[in-house]
Order: structure tokens, then C-alpha cells, then sequence
């Protein structure tokens, strides 16, 4: 599934790096916690969706690898984060859907979890 | 090469940005994707500590031909206990440090997890060195 597709499912926007929006999305972790997404091995083409929103859930993507992120719960994506992952060649998607309600949706998609 | 990094505590705007030069490094000098993840990932993990938790710190990052070691020398509070530190779930961060998405006592372990050497060395009231080394043909 495309992050275009899951933008759509979740009723979102693509507010960064819309050019990447044929992206495949091959498996998705949601968490609010930078900690736990720094732990996670052995996957490609993997979509964060989080309510954490600050430069550090940018920077963890960066490091961990991650070019796709679902900003969840309507939370506010600023210029200088949006500018953080333009260098860093992401798609970032925000929707007003809480982090269970998007979970459950991207989960009845048949997109695996990373575990 | 050497190059050295200086790192302010309570800094959390610019938190990671040495371990985002550091990654673009490893890159441009063709390490493989899984050491440089591992290594910025370690790296990251200790940098957000020194902001979270000393006053100031310097990281120095020595590229060689078959590793990279990295040492990150804080002043700050120390560790009093680092066996205690080191187990998953231990942590003393403040409210500040959760709400960027830290301080669930994960740092340490996932820091040694993402190490092929890893030495701590702390005092209470001075500060805390971490020397932490990855082999590129691993």
C-alpha cells in the first residue's frame, strides 16, 4: 500500500515530501515513544505513526532509518521539522485520528506490525 | 580522522544533530547501511542522554580503517549506580525528557546493544565518559 493510499484511509494530508507519496509501506509501528522505535531491527520501508511531535520524533526517524511518518491526533508538524525531513528525504502525513483509532485502520489493511 | 563535537545540556532543539553529521560521514565514506545505523543509532541514544541528563558534553568521533570509535565526555550529576543504569527500565529523567519521547530507561541498554565495545565510566558530581566502538566488517 501506498502512503498516499494510507493518507486517504486515515483521512490525512501529506504535508511534507509529497513527492514520495508512491512510497510502499511494507510494515508500520506505532509508538509515542522514541526509545522503543530506536530498539527495532530487520525491516525496510517501515511507517512510524506517532503522537509525539517535536524535533526529536524527526531525528529518530533519521537514525533509525525510517522515511515515512503518520503524525497522529491532529498534533502540529512545525516548519523547522517539516525542513528536517525534507533533508532527510521523508513523507510526512498528518490526520486528526488518535493513535488507536489510525492503528486499528492501517491494521484491517493487512500491513504487517514490525512484531 | 578526528573530529569533535560540542554538545549543551537542556538543548533539546538540536539534539542529534551531531549524530546526523556523523551518519552523513559514515555514508559519504561508504560504511555499510547496518554499521552505520547501528553506530548513529548508539550514538543518538547517548547524545539525547547528555542533553537530558549533564550540563555540557564533547563528543569526539575517530574514524580508522576498519572501526569508528566515539567518545562522548560529559560534566553533569554522573551515574551512582551504572549496573543499576544498565538494566532496561531504570531511568531518573525528568518529566522534560519523557515528553520528547525518552527516558524510559531504554538509552543504556539499547546504547550496549548497538556496540561491539562499550565502556561507561562515571562520577558522581563530575560527569560521565562513554567510549563506544563499531568494526566496519562486522
Amino acid at each position: 500500500m501506498t502512503v498516499e493510499e494510507i493518507a486517504t484511509l486515515v483521512q490525512g494530508e501529506i504535508i511534507g515530501g509529497e513527492e514520495y507519496k508512491d512510497r510502499q509501506v511494507e510494515k508500520i509501528f506505532a509508538s509515542d515513544l522514541m526509545s522503543d522505535v530506536l530498539t527495532l531491527k530487520d525491516y525496510d520501508n517501515l511507517m512510524l505513526v506517532t503522537g509525539l511531535c517535536n524535533m526529536q520524533s524527526i531525528r529518530t526517524c533519521e537514525m533509525a532509518d525510517i522515511q515515512m511518518l503518520l503524525v497522529v491526533r491532529g498534533k502540529v508538524v512545525t516548519p523547522e521539522m517539516l525542513e528536517l525531513a525534507e533533508e532527510n528525504e521523508m513523507i510526512v502525513v498528518r490526520t486528526d485520528f488518535s493513535l488507536y483509532k489510525t492503528a486499528g485502520i492501517l491494521y484491517g489493511t493487512g500491513i504487517p506490525p514490525v512484531y | 580522522m578526528d573530529f569533535t563535537y560540542h554538545v549543551e545540556g537542556g538543548d533539546f532543539t538540536n539534539a542529534g544533530s551531531t549524530s546526523s553529521e556523523v551518519k552523513r560521514m559514515l555514508k559519504k565514506l561508504g560504511v555499510s547501511p547496518d554499521i552505520v545505523k547501528k553506530t548513529v543509532v548508539a550514538l543518538y541514544e547517548a547524545e539525547v542522554n547528555i542533553v537530558a541528563h549533564a550540563y555540557r558534553g564533547d563528543i569526539s568521533v575517530d574514524l580508522e580503517n576498519d572501526k569508528v570509535r566515539i567518545v562522548l565526555a560529559d560534566e553533569g550529576p554522573g551515574i551512582p549506580n551504572i549496573e543499576w543504569a544498565m538494566q532496561k527500565g531504570n531511568s531518573t529523567a525528568s518529566p522534560k525528557v519523557r515528553e520528547m519521547g525518552f527516558g524510559a530507561g531504554m538509552g543504556l541498554p539499547n546504547i550496549k546493544n548497538n556496540s561491539d565495545e562499550l565502556n561507561i565510566q562515571s562520577e558522581v558530581g563530575k560527569g560521565t565518559t562513554i567510549e563506544l566502538v563499531n568494526y566496519f566488517n562486522k
